[in-house]
């Protein structure tokens, strides 16, 4: 099992905390089929040009799944030259992935150990500021709590600190109708933001209807497809986590 | 955020997406810090492939550094030219905005930059 970045800096009473389903992430990005799947899309010597892949999560918060690729961008991709770049709607949650990836990439070094090349983090709303098809894995844990309002994407103008960080929390959970209104946005553009051999990995709770959602993706043509690659198990309650992988099977392609 | 991000973002104003005016944004008033890095030749080797070089062009004469040659160097001009190497080994990877503007070439639209954090939240009328 890989380390998990240490987040003890990051002040939770306005940053999501790292939870079950950043673990699921985790765990399911550094497992051996992920790892055999990006390591054959991104590090594939029988491809004759293979650049540098870009990795962008959306929606940090505290960082560590970001910060977690890029510690381990060797052994998940086979190669150390990843780069890597966040964003998050809460300022806050940008600053703190910032010193989390500062702090596990030390680490790394500490132990004489590779790591792979943080760009920064952004505030913004989702990918609206990511230019057409440039990114090769776009990671992204929702806020998918089904819920009768989604807050305001620009911060709360309120002199009241708690009222501030309140709604900056419930950016990082409240999903609207089944918890799909934030990650239907994401989809919506998820074509037009990935590269040619591009794929995400999203998060989805029960909730979301995912079977329905992939469903979805795979009407989008074009050879697009989604399939659950992780599970936080088979308990029951409305929890329940998958992760699921987009991505695009091209025709003729080498790349499955 | 390092100058290489340019590279990879755009304006957020969805009217802007169509117009190639919108790429790269461009810097105004920016202050830059430079973090000490190794060299690391691959890094550089494998990420020019992927990069939009006119922009990069564009960016580095923004910024004030060094004229880049029209066409992006191929892995074995670089390795015969350290000084080219070095230049861009400054740029790609140690350079830093900290503090600043990034200007839309379309709409005129001005995103800050501050403590290295670049805000893509658009007021509600340009939503």
């Amino acid at each position: 099992m890989l380390p998990t970045p240490s987040t003890s800096h990051v002040e939770f009473e306005r940053v999501y905390e790292p939870a079950e389903d950043s673990y699921l992430l985790l765990d399911t990005l550094s497992s051996e089929s992920e790892k055999a799947f990006l390591q054959h899309r991104f590090n594939n010597a029988s491809i004759q040009s293979s650049p540098s892949p870009l990795v962008v999560e959306i929606g940090t918060g505290s960082g560590v799944v970001l910060s977690f690729i890029d510690a381990h961008a060797e052994i998940i991709f086979g190669r150390s030259d990843v780069f890597t770049a966040g964003v998050d709607v809460n300022i806050h949650a940008s600053k703190a992935t910032i010193q989390t990836v500062r702090v596990a990439e030390k680490e790394q070094a500490t132990e004489s150990k590779s790591h792979g090349f943080y760009l920064g983090n952004m505030v913004g709303d989702l990918a609206t500021a990511l230019r057409v098809g440039e990114v090769d894995v776009l990671v992204f844990n929702p806020p998918y709590v089904p819920t009768p309002d989604l807050p305001t994407v620009l911060p709360k103008e309120t002199r009241d600190s708690f009222e501030a960080d309140s709604h900056l929390l419930s950016l990082s959970y409240a999903g609207g109708e089944d918890g799909m209104e934030v990650t239907n946005r994401l989809l919506d553009s998820l074509p037009q933001i990935l590269g040619e051999k591009g794929c995400a990995y999203i998060l989805l709770c029960a909730q979301n209807k995912p079977e329905i959602v992939k469903d979805q993706i795979r009407k989008w043509g074009d050879g697009w497809t989604a399939e659950t690659v992780g599970n936080s198990g088979k308990k029951g309650g409305w929890e329940k986590l998958q992760i699921v992988r987009i991505w695009r099977i091209s025709p003729g392609s080498a790349i499955q | 955020m390092k100058v290489l991000t340019l590279n990879f973002l755009t304006c957020a104003v969805k009217a802007c997406k169509s117009s190639s005016a919108s790429f790269p944004l461009h810097p105004k008033d920016c202050e830059l810090v430079s973090d000490t890095i190794e060299a690391n030749p691959a890094l550089i080797y494998n990420v020019l492939p992927r990069v939009d070089w006119a922009a990069l062009i564009t960016t580095a004469s923004e910024l004030g550094f060094p004229t880049l040659p029209a066409q992006p160097p191929t892995k074995e001009e670089l390795e015969a030219d350290e000084k080219m190497m070095g230049e861009l080994h400054t740029l790609l990877l140690e350079t830093q905005i900290s503090e600043g503007m990034l200007r839309c070439g379309n709409c005129g639209h001005e995103y800050r930059v501050k403590e290295g954090i670049a805000n893509f939240l658009l007021p509600n009328h340009l939503v």
